[in-house]
């Protein structure tokens, strides 16, 4: 018999923390598959986040560090300066990156630092229980805007954007996990953005909005549906920018 | 050792850091500490090693952890507010066990303070500073060799011990032009760190974490560090002595007032005063044994700082109350003169 599906040899065999319907698990598989298919899984070094991702190394099967909060950027600065060979990636939630760690993420984008970014925006504090974060929409209630976001808690924002306008990064680009189509993208556009750390281009950085069913009161099927209407209409999907122009969708 | 070169206490630090294999800089720019990052922006592209200036403090330690992670050799410096920055990433690196050297050219304080000579960083350095049961290793150099030997050995036992050295000094030794011999150059041995993060090739991944839930466990890995320093603390004491063995008042100081003071011990046995000086290398780990046999004969402690008297508390708990412990501090960067120390080790030895 052949075989046709299997567990990537940069994912460990073990049961995930996750929540049922949390989208994180399928984007640690999508990274997996990537470092496999990019066979760099014995040069690479993860930067895991503070928040609902910081179990990480429990789950891949790579050389993985802790970072304090919001610092990946800085900490994968580090790495990447002292041993430019190795394959660097962060993998940040959007607490980790859009509130406290802003200045890391930015100024390691504005320098063009050569290191990838997997950024994980669920538009809520998972870990800590469902709190307000920088990407919680207009009117979402959490459990610390209980009457709904207004605009004066922040609007959300839309970080690729902010990250495109820089001159520094090689490819910055929004994907989604809500339907087996948009995995498929998000798979293809990660393993691209990994190829463009590989050929020196400079910070790649993607986007991935991710369901909370928990964080968010709703039930796993009805979470996807939120992603494909609440989220992707403010977040829009696609490649924002490439420096092979060709390629930017 | 060999040439001698007219330096300041920063330029020498930062000279001696690469002599000792330190390859990565990362830091922010703040006085009175500027000279040792504006050193190594200068020499270190040009010695095959890496000089950023990060967004900020806190950036700059959290690089420092990155090369840390790799297993290379890797420093910041900044001053007082600075540090205070830094303190999250230092407790990070203590509970993950990384190596790193930070240098605090302390200034006057609390908040912005002045940029004045001050030693008022001692709790924070020695104390722990940021969150959680661990210790940082101090070093308080008391002239611009010393400076430069401290920063050179500061490399090795961070690494030997995998934990963050701090290097504490005022701007008087940061600032103040000496001559000094380096030692020779070297590139750190290529041993293998068995933690280092270097790409799971063909071994098992590693991990570098602080992070333990279970209680159990993280309790074990706070055994394992209080072992740790339990080991520091047996064999890394560093001090200096003078006239102690008749000595009746023993004048405890570190860094610039142990540099201030020493004139006016050197007064006071001219004019037939028995008195000795003890000077703290190591900050932590503190000579706490020394005091303590010490105060089996002597009369009094005299303890100078600048500052409101943070290290005269680690001195009474080592005297534990068999000897008086005496304190003279100025604060707020100012110093003071060896005659007016002079005059205050004339009058808590009549006293």
């Amino acid at each position: 018999m052949k075989l046709v599906f299997d567990r990537p040899k940069s994912m460990k065999d073990t049961v995930m923390h996750y929540c049922p319907g949390c989208s994180h698990g399928v984007v640690t598989r999508i990274v997996a598959e990537a470092i496999d298919i990019l066979d760099i899984r014995e040069k690479t070094v993860c930067v895991a986040p503070v928040g609902c991702a910081v179990f990480l190394y429990e789950y891949l099967n790579l050389d993985v560090t802790e970072s304090p909060h919001g610092r990946p950027p800085a900490v994968a600065t580090g790495i990447k300066r002292a041993r430019p060979d190795l394959f660097v990636f962060t993998y940040q939630g959007d607490g980790d990156i859009a509130a406290i760690g802003l200045a890391e993420i930015l100024s390691a984008a504005n320098r063009g630092e050569n290191f990838s970014v997997v950024y994980v925006n669920n538009t809520v504090y998972g870990m800590t229980g469902g709190q307000m974060a920088p990407t919680t929409m207009l009117g979402q209630r959490t459990t610390t805007t209980p009457y709904g976001k207004g605009a004066m808690d922040g609007r959300p924002l839309r970080m690729a954007e902010w990250i495109a306008s820089l001159d520094g990064p090689s490819y910055v680009a929004r994907m989604a996990v809500n339907t087996p189509a948009n995995v498929k993208k998000a798979r293809k556009t990660v393993i691209e953005a990994f190829r463009m750390q590989l050929e020196g281009r400079g910070m790649s950085f993607v986007e991935i909005l991710a369901a909370c069913p928990v964080g968010w009161g709703l039930s796993p099927i009805e979470a996807l549906a939120r992603v494909e209407k609440e989220l992707i209409p403010y977040y829009p999907l696609g490649v924002l920018k490439s420096v092979d122009s060709h390629k930017a969708g | 050792m060999g040439k001698r070169h007219l330096m300041s206490g920063a330029e020498a630090m930062a000279e001696a850091a690469i002599r000792a294999g330190c390859r990565f800089y990362f830091g922010y720019p703040i006085t009175p500490q500027s000279e040792l990052a504006e050193y190594l922006a200068r020499e270190l592209p040009k010695r095959g090693g890496v000089f950023l200036q990060a967004e900020s403090e806190i950036a700059a330690i959290n690089m420092v952890f990155g090369a840390s992670v790799t297993g290379a050799r890797a420093m910041t410096s900044s001053s007082s507010p600075g540090i205070s920055l830094k303190q999250e990433a230092i407790s990070y690196m203590a509970g993950c066990e990384l190596p790193g050297v930070i240098v605090n050219v302390c200034r006057g304080g609390p908040g912005l303070g002045n940029i004045a000579p001050s030693e008022a960083d001692y709790f924070q350095a020695v104390k722990g500073g940021g969150h959680g049961d661990y210790r940082n290793i101090v070093l308080a150099p008391s002239s611009v060799q010393e400076a430069a030997d401290l920063s050179y050995l500061a490399f090795d036992i961070s690494e030997k011990y995998r934990n963050p050295v701090m290097i504490l000094c005022s701007a008087v030794i940061a600032q103040m032009v000496e001559p000094v011999e380096f030692m020779s150059p070297r590139r750190p041995e290529e041993v293998e760190k068995p933690w280092a993060l270097t790409g799971a090739k063909g071994r098992e991944p590693r991990v570098i974490k602080s992070l333990r839930l279970s209680e159990q466990e993280l309790e074990e890995h706070n055994r394992h560090l209080q072992e740790k320093y339990a080991t520091v603390k047996a064999k890394e004491v560093r001090y200096e002595t003078r006239y102690l063995e008749d000595a009746e008042l023993v004048i405890v100081a570190f860094g610039t007032s142990a540099r201030i003071v020493s004139t006016a011990v050197e007064t006071a046995r001219e004019k037939g005063y028995k008195v000795g000086l003890l000077r703290p290398i190591t900050l932590f780990p503190f000579p706490t044994h020394v005091i303590r046999k010490l105060a089996e004969r002597v009369k009094k402690f005299m303890v100078f700082e600048l500052s409101a008297g943070q290290m005269v508390e680690d001195v009474e708990i080592a005297a534990a109350g068999k000897a008086a412990v005496n304190f003279y501090g100025r604060m707020g960067g100012s110093v003071p003169s060896p005659e007016e120390d002079f005059e205050k080790i004339v009058d808590c030895y009549r006293g």
